[in-house]
């Protein structure tokens, strides 16, 4: 079982001891395939209510608009953060919402530029669906999407004076990663994608005066137009490895493309670029289970909200919105605003005196709320076993232990746990 | 202090000292902040400036990173070069609208404040700050300038290496912000990262006795090293939080806010962001004036990746860069222990020459570095890089930027650079 809470905790967002038993007599195999089964209608999510979203504003021109404007702005930001959240708390396919988020991490999009919010609400809605299929239909399709091209600048991209900023990010960040392409490539390639434009009223099309239709140079090869720079890319050896790493590093531990771990991912990923193949391939590797994996990651603020909304039965969208989404902001991350293209890094950047104190303060205002009928009905020398399998982990160090018999009641007990180094790593 | 080595990264006991500075020594010695019990005493001391000491190594760094790439010839100007005014139209500052240094050179419009403090010999400006082969990517370039290695990957900060070198206290290291930069990362403890508004523990002492149970030393070890640091972390915060927490909600409640909002209130929209420079500045101000033991302090500005239509973007940042230094180096003016306060600000790179066809700029490469404090050398350092001489279009730089952390871990910080550069270059002439 503590196999499969593991496998939940990284595919998904956690689940109590209560759901892993009814899975254990399916063997692990089974439930591997089970998350990556993403045919079946997600019957968690169907109550969910997409948020009404204006796909245009007219300009704000006067100080009064601009601030009614920011509002806009401001209420449509946190509807589509509550709309996500509320599904990856409530989602039933959890490794749909955990791989639509791997990939806005990955082709890391913020909301602090990308304005209406229905632009990330899209961008978000092509991830969710085309995030378990094939990466270069996934990459064709982001790199005409609309908050796409106007986070990285793709619309004042013209014929004679390229502007470099999607196409470097294309092959540093998104592709083959640095180190496999040189300045030159990337003069190249943004050649390529002069003339793309997007409109929110008409979407993308290709402005003919403003595109360079010359051949273009790079990687070695030819090629003239974007679709063409992209799936040359797709298919250079380094992107494989790049992004077995970046899966691998998502759902097991860190590395870096050069791992040898990459050495079992890459070549079975770059046969057809199939991102369930690569989730599987993950998820079924022996060391995936081992213990380097096991204390390899710290669950990132949206993973430790997200998880312990999720053990605990509540709704993000039922709570006070500063509880969850200030938690969040506390913890230095927010669903839609990456703090760069480069998307959130992990472990380390989670773990100091301000997320400690977030976390505190979470856990405790969490407590406070929370129905703990499951905590308080057990005799006191229980407890600690309760809030374990309620939180789906295998049990309690020393020192946690005994921090969980010193505290004084029940709120207090969960609030240890949540702030327990067991539960604060994924 | 967690440890007090006799001979730590080649330094001698009383160089270590030196170092460490008296506040710390007292500290480990009575085990109380001595600092942190009279707020009303250090206020009232707060008028009376003193005569400004030359830089002998016991100051205090505040370093501002300038995250996206700011573009460093349309911070420092070099308005009367044809090559600058041809390679970016309508992007240029004309000559009648910088704020003339010489005859060269001039700052953006919006670095009044700067300007003044140009004026009374307050702000040194390095300028071609880079290194060789130089990244235009910026996640690359940003660990370059964090690590101060740029041939190799280091997991380690330059000012973790300094931290680890002389003494792993969290109170001696402190980031503005939720997560600690790359420059602070260290091997043997970790500076503190402080989320302005928010200190304080809840749930008063109860949580407290149980938080320090559940990380008290050791506790996590057999989940291993990853366990281990969120337990460390957890006490580093009680420690940070007992010392620093009376002086804040002091500043806290002052300003009128609450010291114990649950964080939802601080909305991230662009123009709050930004004037969090300010006040992440203002906390650091508080700290400094209370006579806390740190010496390295942190806050950085975003939003300098100006692609497209950069001017308007960019002359905003100028603005809240401006207000937040001129703010807070008038604060320290006021201040005895501000005297010890010296600013560097940074970006990872600079941008092209000529600008892109959608008004703004790519990435580059060498740019300025500003340094501020009353133990600054006024005045340009370093050769204005050749805006024809150019590689890939780019600026070819003419100062190593580890020679200016040379300067500041010598002078400022009171260490021997090669403790903790693996390259050590001559100090830049700044103090």
């Amino acid at each position: 079982m503590s196999q499969l809470a593991h496998l939940h905790r990284r595919a998904g967002f956690g689940a109590r001891n209560d759901e892993l038993q009814a899975l254990t007599p399916l063997g692990y195999a089974a439930v591997v395939e089970q998350l990556l089964d993403q045919t079946k209608p997600d019957a968690g999510v169907t109550a969910i209510v997409a948020p009404t979203l204006v796909p245009e504003y007219p300009e704000a021109v006067t100080l009064e608009e601009r601030k009614v404007r920011q509002q806009q702005n401001r209420a449509e930001r946190d509807a589509i953060t509550g709309w996500w959240l509320d599904r990856m708390t409530l989602t039933q396919s959890p490794l749909r919402e955990k791989l639509t988020w791997f990939w806005h991490g990955h082709f890391a999009t913020s909301i602090e530029k990308v304005h209406p919010a229905k632009l990330m609400f899209d961008q978000n809605v092509t991830m969710r669906t085309l995030g378990a299929g094939s990466f270069e239909t996934l990459t064709q399709s982001l790199a005409k999407d609309g908050a796409m091209m106007m986070w990285l600048d793709s619309n004042s991209n013209n014929k004679g004076k390229p502007n470099e900023n999607f196409a470097r990010e294309l092959m540093e960040l998104f592709t083959i990663g640095i180190g496999s392409y040189t300045d030159v490539d990337v003069r190249e390639a943004a050649r390529a994608f002069t003339g793309w434009k997007f409109s929110r009223t008409a979407g993308f099309s290709v402005k003919p005066n403003q595109a360079d239709t010359g051949v273009k140079n790079l990687l070695g090869t030819t090629a003239t137009t974007g679709e063409q720079v992209i799936t040359l890319l797709c298919h250079q050896p380094a992107l494989a490895r790049f992004i077995s790493a970046k899966m691998w590093s998502q759902f097991a531990w860190p590395v870096k493309p050069d791992d040898p771990i990459v050495n079992d991912l890459a070549p079975g990923f770059a046969a057809d670029l199939d991102i369930t193949k690569l989730a599987r391939a993950v998820f079924m590797h022996p060391q995936f289970l081992s213990v380097q994996a096991k204390q390899g990651l710290v669950k990132q603020p949206v993973e430790y909200v997200v998880g312990t909304l999720r053990a605990l039965g509540l709704q993000p969208s039922y709570l006070d919105r500063a509880r969850v989404e200030g938690a969040l902001t506390a913890l230095n991350q927010e669903p839609f605003a990456p703090p760069s293209v480069g998307g959130w890094p992990q472990n380390g950047y989670w773990i100091s005196t301000a997320t400690s104190l977030a976390r505190l303060r979470f856990a405790q205002g969490i407590a406070a709320m929370a129905t703990l009928d499951w905590l308080i009905g057990v005799p006191a020398n229980g407890r600690a076993d309760a809030l374990a399998q309620r939180l789906g982990l295998d049990g309690w160090t020393a020192a946690t232990a005994s921090a969980l018999t010193k505290a004084s009641n029940p709120k207090n007990q969960l609030t240890v746990a949540l702030v327990s180094p067991e539960y604060v790593l994924n | 202090m967690n440890t007090t080595p006799d001979n730590v990264g080649g330094l001698t006991r009383r160089q270590f000292i030196a170092a460490v500075g008296a506040g710390t020594t007292a500290l480990a010695v009575s085990g109380a902040p001595a600092w942190a019990g009279g707020l009303s005493t250090h206020l009232a001391a707060a008028a009376t400036p003193t005569a400004v000491p030359a830089a002998n190594g016991d100051g205090i760094l505040v370093l501002v990173t300038l995250y996206g790439g700011n573009d460093g010839l349309n911070m420092v100007v070099p308005y009367a070069d044809s090559a600058y005014l041809a390679g970016r139209a309508e992007l240029a500052y004309q000559a009648d609208q910088v704020l003339k240094l010489d005859d060269m050179f001039g700052l953006h419009p919006s670095l009044g404040g700067l300007r003044g403090l140009w004026d009374k010999g307050r702000l040194g400006i390095v300028r071609g700050v880079g290194y060789p082969n130089p990244s235009r990517s910026h996640f690359r370039s940003m660990d370059i300038w964090q690590t101060a290695a740029p041939d190799s990957f280091v997991p380690t900060g330059w000012l973790g290496r300094w931290l680890d070198a002389t003494g792993p206290d969290p109170l001696r290291m402190v980031n503005i912000g939720s997560s600690l930069p790359r420059a602070m990362g260290a091997t043997k403890g970790s500076g503190a990262a402080l989320n302005p508004g928010k200190i304080g523990l809840p749930g008063g002492t109860a949580i407290e006795t149980v938080f320090s149970e559940l990380n008290r030393s050791g506790a996590g070890a057999e989940l291993g090293p990853l366990a281990t640091r969120i337990t460390t972390s957890g006490s580093d915060l009680l420690r940070v939080n007992r010392s620093f927490g009376p002086l804040l909600a002091a500043q806290t409640a002052a300003a009128g806010g609450s010291s114990n909002l649950e964080g939802g209130a601080v909305a991230a929209g662009a123009g709050e962001a930004n004037s969090g420079l300010r006040r992440d500045l203002d906390e650091v101000a508080v700290l400094i004036k209370a006579g806390v033991p740190t010496r390295v302090f942190g806050v950085s500005l975003g939003g300098f990746d100006t692609h497209a239509a950069e001017r308007d973007q960019h002359a905003r940042l100028m603005g809240v860069l401006d207000g937040a230094l001129t703010s807070f180096i008038n604060a320290m003016e006021a201040t005895p222990n501000g005297q010890k306060v010296t600013v560097m600000v940074y970006s990872e790179f600079g941008r092209r020459v000529a600008a892109n066809a959608s008004n703004g700029t790519d990435h580059g490469t060498a740019a300025p570095v500003l340094v501020l404090g009353p133990q600054v050398k006024g005045g340009f350092h370093g050769d204005p890089p050749s805006l024809t001489d150019l590689d890939q279009g780019d600026l070819k730089f003419s100062v190593d930027f580890r020679s200016v952390y040379s300067a500041v871990l010598s002078s400022v910080l009171g260490i021997d650079p090669a403790a903790v550069l693996t390259k050590v270059l001559a100090p830049v002439a700044l103090f």
